[in-house]
């Protein structure tokens, strides 16, 4: 057992650099294709409904841990090199396009049908009622549930540690391993995720409070 | 050119049908013993003393916004550390109680307060009870008030069981890293495993909805 040093607390935050840095990547790419998905819902197709079904059904029925782990040892099938960074990404992107696809699909649902008929009788086509009148008002109501995914996002990009990513989560534990400072080293991480999920959640909050005066 | 076996990983599955049966059998105690905190918790922060309720907030804002790994490895490892032992079992259902009770208390509180306090005052000026009010007026209000969000935490505290895995807890992830150090079939042994969180998530859900509809949906 050899005390903790700053060099230790130092590569903590260089794991924190890349939790931030994994759930931020995770949330562009998650977030791009949720985008798509959500605009591919307006050719009302019933297969492609069904599709989209599926795949949400299936990110949100499986455990993340098995998704990491799946991409994990797919890239290695399809003959890429082991490589947890992207795996992870990989796996927290299809995860976060699957709530936020629901978030923002819930979000463009609750504008009401008739303001589609509207814009037609105006003369707007599809997109642009998209774009000037659904998307507009969807934004408003999607953004505290985006936020409140975003804490879920960070929490879960722990995870990535089991693929041996060192992220926060990972770097705790080789820290632990070699001090055996259990206690101080996870309470640490615990505030670290904290510092960064607490503020998230608190402005979730209130935007939901606004949203609802 | 990978050619899959499943095969192999089908051998194991009586570990595969024990492991299944423990997750199970754990997120089933573990959700009855967090909803017990979580209403306790939801219940005091309402009624209860005032100073109380730092603590519990404090409780519930830490364990929403912290991982669950981490605080599997805090009470686990860390507590260890500074001189409390206890079984790789003992934590795991202690952390998946404490963190679900944190969620829990949360929807509950929503979940009471959205009842019209003039039924609580409706049932005072009948003459009925604290006790009464709550087993008669408020308790079946706020179940089908917080039902789906339960229903859905639930679904996420099953598949949440998954992480225990990493503490050496035999069930049905740890099924999976059992099988595949054993067959080398890794991406097999996940990808079956996986299978079947799914198929017991698509299977809880048909049975959620089933219940409310024939407890829930038909009383006003």
């Amino acid at each position: 057992m050899r005390p903790l040093n700053l060099s230790d607390f130092l590569y903590l935050l260089n794991g924190f650099k890349w939790t931030v840095g994994l759930s931020l990547a995770a949330l562009v790419a998650g977030g791009t294709l949720a985008a798509v998905l959500v605009a591919l819902r307006l050719f009302r197709s019933r297969a492609l409904d069904t599709v989209l079904y599926g795949y949400v059904s299936l990110f949100q029925g499986t455990p993340l841990l098995g998704q990491l782990l799946f991409f994990y040892f797919g890239l290695s099938i399809l003959g890429f090199d082991i490589n947890p960074f992207l795996a992870a990404t990989i796996a927290l992107s299809l995860y976060t396009a699957a709530f936020l696809s629901e978030i923002w699909r819930g979000a463009v649902d609750s504008v009401q049908h008739h303001q589609w008929e509207a814009s037609e009788s105006l003369g707007l086509g599809r997109m642009a009622t998209l774009v000037y009148v659904v998307l507009p008002q969807a934004m408003r109501s999607a953004t505290p549930p985006t936020v409140g995914f975003l804490v879920q996002l960070i929490k879960d990009s722990s995870l990535a540690s089991v693929l041996g990513f060192v992220e926060l989560t990972r770097a705790a534990q080789l820290i632990n391993n070699s001090t055996f400072r259990s206690f101080t080293v996870f309470a640490t991480i615990a505030l670290l995720y904290f510092a960064l999920c607490y503020p998230l959640a608190l402005l979730s909050q209130r935007l939901e409070r606004r949203l609802s005066h | 050119m990978y050619t899959f076996r499943f095969s192999e990983v089908f051998r194991y599955s009586d570990l595969l049908v024990s492991g299944a049966l423990r997750s199970v059998g754990v997120t089933a105690l573990t959700a009855t013993l967090g909803l017990c905190v979580g209403t306790s918790c939801a219940l005091l922060l309402l009624y209860g003393p005032k100073r109380l309720r730092p603590f519990i907030t404090g409780y519930v804002e830490f364990f929403r916004n912290t991982p669950f790994i981490v605080q599997l490895f805090l009470i686990f490892f860390g507590l260890a550390s500074v001189g409390l032992r206890m079984s790789s079992w003992t934590a795991a259902i202690l952390a998946l109680t404490v963190n679900f009770g944190a969620y829990t208390t949360e929807i509950m509180r929503a979940g009471i307060i959205f009842i019209p306090r003039g039924q609580i005052e409706s049932a005072a000026s009948l003459g009925l009870g604290p006790w009464h009010t709550f087993a008669n007026v408020i308790a079946f209000q706020a179940v089908r008030n917080v039902y789906a969000s339960i229903s859905s935490y639930i679904v996420l505290l099953f598949l949440g069981t998954s992480i225990i895995s990493q503490i050496s807890v035999q069930e049905l992830f740890y099924s999976a890293s059992y099988i595949e150090s054993r067959t080398f079939r890794n991406f097999e042994a996940y990808l079956v495993v996986s299978a079947i969180y799914l198929a017991i998530v698509i299977v809880f859900r048909l049975l959620s909805s089933l219940f409310w509809l024939l407890v829930f949906a038909r009383r006003g």
